[in-house]
């Protein structure tokens, strides 16, 4: 049957599989829910995971890597207090204030880069010291008290906020940066290398690969990825707080893995990952729409997961065997 | 007992991976108390055949008749119930706890509680045999390999099996601990156990076994009885010809009127552990390095390439002097590295071959800075085609190619980078005959068409049937130069022992040994 070799195509590789689920549970949903297939929910849904998705990107590329980053959250939050504090404390133009706390994020992205390539650490440890760090830091900066920016410019605002041809341009921004770095992943040289080093880190070092500086490199995105995500979240929310996105990280890892990424380094893709924070993102608001309470929704997307991550287990050793 | 009815039978075996057929209605029978040996070039099928009796993978086709059952070895579990017992080559033992319970592991275990003085009775069987100091007691991770091959067989021998397949278990033995073997599978002999011993070591076969059966393509070619045989026989069925000549001709030139590729002097590495190395290669020309492991070989290698920090003397490459900061600039220049650790150090397994062989010349198959997969592709192809590499073609993942085959991937990601100069670290290890073959071709033809070749070799055979000219190194230094006619294996070994070598025989004597 014609169907059925269209379906085994679309099974052969993992996106594929995740459009059919995401299909899937659209269908269910819209006959479940008279709201679910609505502009206003889309959108929103969409908007849920925008932020994240950066942070998701940035993740992709650490576990191609072979590395992990469990810092990227509190890279959110130290950028966004600081850039706050930048604003309010200091009387910075909020501009300037972002292109500082982008550079800031850089930095945050470096310091663990250092320590995993130039120290040696394993990036467990490594990032998971720094997230405690930078999310300390950030309480340092506020006090503890979150930094109201309602007063900031409209043009400011427009990031988090404004519509272009109404969509939103968080939305805009983040399916650009997922084509382009979809590319990229799949075709760059650079990008090639990264999963060289994820694949077999020594066989790059015989390939003339400089396995510390990519490393760093990919570090530094991370960081940087996770800074834009900051500035993106308080121009959304108008407020910088310490507390910000506690959860991306376990999000993000979550996202990746569901996406196919390998926590052994060397597999993943951009349109994976994005794909899996979506389904993380259209299932939370399934269960608000169909009134499951909210206690119930990191017990189901921990299941998820976990099923997801067996299933691709399975599927692989079926595959080698 | 009765010796006429097999203890093990495979009838009609046949088993596909993908898009190659492993094995072939494969046809054997293992009687009790005899010793069969299965010979076969890498990728014949040995280790699929073998597994599929271990319980590791399922066979296709055909059946498995054990005591005239057929039975359904779904797991090596259920191979080890039907006292089949396996000693692999690659070490499978729980490195972090004892000795005894390594060997107690995986005993079908009736009363689950163990009577006290069981462990004692074991070792005495098992460990016991082989005249050994290893502490039953000690972890295993504490253990040389060589001891860890030792508990791995006190392991097959401790679960009562009726049949043992060797896996190449010499290949990490000491000469007194493969004595210690044989006198073991003798012992076993005697008891009335089948021996499947795999192995490419001809004078061990022929020395101890009683048939030989030869693998090919999947195939059984034959099964002889090894007393009415001779070793070129198997050889040539192994390979499927003659072998004519093992190596090409060597270089006709006068050498020393030849012109400089390539020369270091004084070159010292503290981190490479070597000092004062010094020798120049010249167009045409194939030079050796030999020497023990752990002599300073490749070390000296990756610190001509920048894989090593340089503290001292001159690198100089086509008349000027190189100081490599890192690989890439080597690289740049022309310089490239064959690793002696094909798995570690040199390929991506669980990639496809064409992304293994532009691993080192992205730049080469891309436009600015983005990748033209489909030039890739066209890339490897050409060297699969050039190399003769056998698979289903540039997509196949690496991980899933024979031996040969993936040393000849990993040499092509090194030629893709046309290079100037070219040393190969242990370029044979561990692949089939006919692959080798293949191989010194190739390198005679490179350093004929102008490539600089140096060449490191642990096998004396390779180093005087490929080389032109060898320098011999002993712990970290450099103990003599042998040209072709000088070479000899006892010439390489003296100098390699740190011992001095002279045409007379007599003068050998010790040099200063620190």
């Amino acid at each position: 049957m014609p169907e059925n070799k269209f379906l085994n195509y679309i099974k052969s590789f993992r996106e594929g599989t995740l459009i059919l689920i995401i299909v899937a549970l659209s269908i269910v949903m819209s006959i479940l829910s008279s709201s679910f297939l609505t502009t206003g929910n889309i959108r929103a849904t969409i908007l849920s995971f925008a932020t994240d998705g950066f942070v998701v990107m940035g993740m992709t590329l650490v576990l191609i890597s072979g590395g992990i980053d469990l810092s990227v959250g509190s890279v959110i939050a130290l950028v966004g207090t600081i850039v706050g504090q930048l604003y309010l404390g200091m009387g910075l133009e909020i501009w300037a204030a972002a292109g500082i706390g982008l550079l800031i994020a850089v930095i945050l992205g470096g310091i663990n880069g250092f320590f995993v390539t130039k120290v040696g650490l394993d990036p467990l440890i490594t990032t998971l010291a720094t997230m405690a760090i930078y999310r300390g830091g950030s309480y340092v900066v506020t006090k503890g008290i979150p930094l109201s920016l309602y007063k900031v410019p409209d043009s400011f605002k427009f990031l988090g906020r404004g519509d272009i041809l109404n969509i939103p341009f968080v939305i805009i921004v983040f399916f650009t940066m997922v084509v382009v770095l979809d590319f990229l992943f799949r075709r760059s040289t650079y990008l090639r290398k990264v999963f060289y080093i994820g694949s077999n880190p020594q066989a790059a070092k015989f390939s003339g690969i400089n396995v510390d500086k990519v490393k760093i490199t990919v570090y530094l995105s991370s960081g940087l990825l996770a800074g834009i995500a900051g500035i993106f979240s308080i121009s959304r929310f108008a407020t910088a707080t310490p507390t910000l996105s506690v959860d991306a990280n376990m999000t993000a890892i979550s996202a990746c893995v569901i996406g196919g990424c390998s926590m052994s380094g060397g597999e993943g893709t951009i349109f994976g990952a994005v794909l899996g924070i979506a389904l993380l993102a259209i299932i939370n608001s399934s269960l608000i729409l169909l009134d499951v309470p909210v206690y119930y929704q990191q017990l189901i997307s921990g299941t998820i997961l976990l099923f997801a991550v067996s299933l691709d287990y399975l599927s692989n050793r079926n595959k080698t065997n | 007992m009765d010796r006429s009815e097999p203890v093990l039978e495979v009838k009609n075996i046949s088993k596909r991976f993908g898009g190659t057929q492993a094995l072939k209605d494969v046809n054997l029978a293992f009687y009790p108390g005899e010793f069969h040996a299965i010979m076969g070039e890498n990728g014949a099928g040995k280790s699929t055949l073998m597994n599929i009796i271990g319980g590791v993978y399922k066979q296709d086709t055909g059946d498995i008749i054990v005591n005239g059952n057929t039975v359904n070895i779904d797991s090596p579990h259920e191979s080890q119930r039907l006292g089949i017992g396996f000693v692999h080559q690659e070490i499978a033992l729980c490195t972090h706890v004892s000795v005894i319970e390594n060997i107690i592991l995986g005993m079908e275990n009736k009363h689950h509680m163990l009577k006290k003085n069981f462990g004692k009775e074991i070792i005495k069987k098992t460990l016991g045999l082989f005249n050994t100091t290893i502490n039953p007691y000690e972890k295993v991770s504490n253990l040389t390999t060589s001891y860890q091959q030792i508990v791995e067989i006190a392991r097959a021998l401790a679960a009562d099996s009726k049949l043992i397949i060797f896996d190449e278990p010499t290949s990490s033995l000491t000469e007194t601990e493969t004595e210690a073997l044989f006198k073991v599978i003798d012992h076993l002999k005697n008891e009335g156990i089948a021996i499947v011993y795999i192995s490419h070591r001809m004078n061990e076969v022929f020395t101890y076994s009683d048939k030989v059966s030869v693998l090919r393509d999947g195939c059984i070619i034959d099964t002889l009885i090894t007393a009415d045989t001779r070793e070129e026989e198997v050889v040539t069925k192994m390979v499927g010809r003659e072998i004519s000549k093992a190596y090409p001709s060597k270089s006709e030139i006068d050498l020393s009127k030849a012109r400089e590729l390539f020369s270091v002097e004084n070159l010292t590495s503290e981190d490479g552990g070597f000092e004062n190395i010094s020798f120049t290669l010249h167009e045409q020309e194939i030079f050796g390095i030999a020497g023990l492991v752990g002599a300073g070989r490749s070390e000296v290698a990756k610190t001509i390439c920048g894989l090593l920090k340089k503290d001292g003397g001159k690198i100089i490459h086509h008349g000027e002097e190189k100081n490599f900061e890192n690989y890439q600039q080597a690289i740049d220049d022309g310089i490239v590295y064959l690793t002696e650790d094909r798995k570690i150090e040199g390929l991506f397994l669980n990639y496809s071959i064409a992304m293994n062989m532009s691993a080192m010349s992205l730049s080469n198959v891309s436009t600015r800075t983005i990748l033209n997969k489909k030039k890739e592709k066209n890339e490897s192809v050409r060297f699969i085609k050039r190399l003769a590499v056998r698979c289903s073609g540039a997509d196949q993942t690496v991980g899933s190619l024979s031996g040969g085959n993936q040393q000849k991937v990993l040499l092509s990601k090194l030629l893709a980078v046309k290079p100037r100069l070219i040393i190969l670290d242990e370029p044979t290890r561990g692949i089939d005959i006919g692959a080798k073959l293949e191989i010194h071709r190739l390198i005679r033809e490179l350093a004929n068409s102008g490539v600089g070749v140096i060449m490191i070799s642990s096998e004396l055979p390779e180093v005087i049937g490929a080389c032109d000219r060898v320098m011999v190194m002993y712990e970290g230094r450099q103990t003599g130069f042998l040209e072709s006619d000088e070479l000899s294996e006892e010439a390489i070994i003296h100098l390699a022992s740190g011992l001095k070598w002279n045409e007379q025989k007599n003068s050998v004597g010790e040099m200063s040994n620190a």
